[in-house]
């Protein structure tokens, strides 16, 4: 194992925080210690564990499991290829030519995740800013139906809450306003103390609605238990505020079926005041895939590749190439899966259809869905092993500089040689 | 948190003056300030009808290595290495101002609170605002825990 000669610092690819000042101790060829990560991270860091590829549950050796892999791929008349949100850019724009190669359905987690706001962003639909504008100049900060203290444990160390920035030398208590919006306590609304607003589940858009009319003096109204007062106490804080940001998460995504409320909300306050949205994406790179999808095809998500009569590529798009409705109506004839987990990530009465298909992993780790897999290629961890660059949850491009080599091929060199083979 | 109230209520309140105090609850205030010891209380030590309050008040104040001499304990297993209290210290801001001030790595060997390989652990306690003769009662590391891993003794 070679041990690179790095900068003092590498980047932790434990979420999409990508947090870039990381501390790493050796010990000998190991990591020992990866310091100033969190718990979340030091776990993806030093997980270095070496397993083998298989077919059918037996080990085989990589470029075996390469060749079978290319071979059911060269096969299938619908293939779908799903993932990539734990890959570096590098490997999601491979993925998409091999997708155009075999004319396949591509698909990732921001289907049934951030997607329609990362998309919204994409097209300017949506005002958002960088973490760094965050931690410079945000004073209110709204967590709405996210919490961050579990999903991405360094926000508010990081950018959000806590530290100092050019506008905010003064400390948190003073300078800034948490508020937190959710169904539930949680780990990050008990940071937000008396600025935690506890709604009902699906009542996002009233209170939206409620604000609204705050925001121009009528009196707020909402169906669920809440004072007026505390209404009336939000919308002058959001009002007031001189450089306001929402982290949106899944909460409030799922809590709407589209984000036309959320887009006019946002319209509506910024006639008052100067608020930003940052979606509070998960996997280290979902952003980038989203982002490498988009410039190839005008989609952050569920495409599919078909070869017209002219032997031309068409590129078609809808609900219908979610991951979610092909595995539903069992439209995949065999299925390529990329340092992701479907039987973690997904309810189980969809994920089972896996187990009538012939299934692909590309995965460093070890998962619950190749227990059902017929192939299953070990790819080194990004990151770790090998480099690249990933999109942070803010649309900034960090690279990724590796901290051992393991020998071990990454996804993106596994995908080219897929496409050799075929 | 150990508030005083709950020290006092623990120490045989007859005022004998025997560890040297006026006063049970002067002697409260002093264990929590770490002057004196449990030990220090010599009829709670020796007297068996207070072996049960003896047993509860060496726990509170025991002297392992988790304990710093300010006080403070890190609960590790509740600890997610998240840095909120690293950030949020006054004292880590004015001795790092170009690093854990601004939300980055450590720049400078003096701060109190680091996070190490996904735990906080603390040095240069005697630099926290808790500690010695002019302490204040400082929760910047408490407040901004979100899993209350943090405690003052
Ligand atoms: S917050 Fe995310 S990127 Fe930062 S150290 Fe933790 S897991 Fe890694």
């Amino acid at each position: 194992m070679v041990i690179f000669l790095r900068n003092k610092y590498s980047v932790c690819p434990g979420c999409s925080l990508l947090c870039d000042d990381i501390e790493i101790e050796m010990k000998g060829t190991e990591i020992d210690k990866a310091n100033n990560a969190c718990i979340k991270g030091v776990s993806r860091i030093k997980d270095t564990k070496k397993l083998e590829s298989k077919i059918d549950g037996n080990e085989v050796n990589q470029d075996e499991a390469i060749f079978k892999a290319a071979e059911l791929l060269q096969n299938a008349n619908n293939p779908l290829i799903f993932g990539l949100d734990n890959s570096t850019t590098e490997a999601q724009l491979e993925a998409i030519k091999l997708a155009k190669l075999i004319s396949a359905t591509i698909d990732d987690n921001s289907s049934f995740c951030q997607g329609p706001i990362v998309n919204a962003i994409l097209k300017n639909e949506l005002k958002t800013c960088t973490l760094d504008d965050v931690r410079d100049y945000a004073d209110v900060l709204v967590f709405w139906g996210a919490d961050p203290s579990n999903s991405h444990p360094r926000l508010n160390s990081k950018y959000a809450y806590y530290p100092r920035g050019k506008e905010r030398q003064r400390g948190w208590d003073e300078d800034r306003t948490a508020i937190a919006i959710d169904v539930r306590e949680s780990s990050s609304s008990v940071l937000c103390k008396d600025n935690f607003y506890q709604i009902p589940p699906r009542s996002d858009g009233e209170l939206m609605t409620a604000l609204s009319s705050a925001f121009s003096g009528k009196m707020p109204k909402v169906s669920f238990d809440i004072e007026t007062q505390r209404i009336l106490k939000l919308s002058n804080i959001l009002k007031k505020a001189k450089y306001g940001v929402i982290f949106a998460g899944l909460g409030l995504t799922y809590s709407q079926t589209g984000i036309e409320t959320i887009k006019n909300f946002l319209t509506e306050l910024n006639t008052y005041s100067n608020f930003h949205l940052i979606p509070m994406v998960g996997h280290y790179n979902m952003r980038g895939f989203n982002q490498a999808l988009y410039n190839e095809t005008g989609y952050v998500n569920r495409v599919k590749f078909v070869k017209n009569e002219s032997g031309n590529l068409d590129i078609k798009h809808g609900l219908q190439y979610s991951v979610l409705e092909q595995l539903n109506n069992k439209e995949p004839d065999t299925v390529l899966i990329i340092g992701t987990d479907p039987f973690t990530s997904m309810p189980h009465s969809v994920a089972k259809k896996l187990k009538e298909v012939p299934t692909i992993i590309i995965d460093p780790c070890e998962t619950l869905t190749e227990k059902i897999a017929d192939v299953v290629i070990r790819s080194a961890k990004s990151g770790i092993e090998c480099g690249g660059n990933a999109i942070r949850i803010d649309g900034t491009c960090v690279e990724l500089v590796p901290i051992i080599n393991s020998g071990c091929l990454c996804d993106e060199h596994i995908i080219c040689k897929i496409m050799e083979e075929i | 948190m150990t508030n005083v109230m709950e020290v006092y209520n623990l120490l045989p309140k007859t005022n004998c003056k025997e560890c040297g105090k006026s006063t049970c609850m002067a002697f409260a205030v002093d264990l929590l300030a770490r002057k004196v010891k449990v030990d220090d209380c010599s009829p709670i030590k020796n007297e068996n009808q207070y072996i049960e309050n003896y047993q509860k008040l060496t726990d509170l104040f025991k002297t392992s290595d988790d304990v710093s001499e300010a006080g403070l304990i890190v609960h590790e297993e509740k600890c997610t290495g998240c840095g909120n209290c690293v950030v949020a210290c006054p004292v880590n801001v004015s001795h790092d101002p170009k690093g854990v001030a601004l939300g980055k790595a450590p720049k400078s060997n003096k701060v109190i609170l680091r996070v190490i390989d996904g735990v906080v652990k603390s040095s240069n306690v005697h630099e926290c605002r808790r500690f010695g003769e002019e302490k204040i009662l400082c929760n910047a590391c408490i407040v901004t825990c979100p899993n209350k891993a943090i405690e003052f003794v």
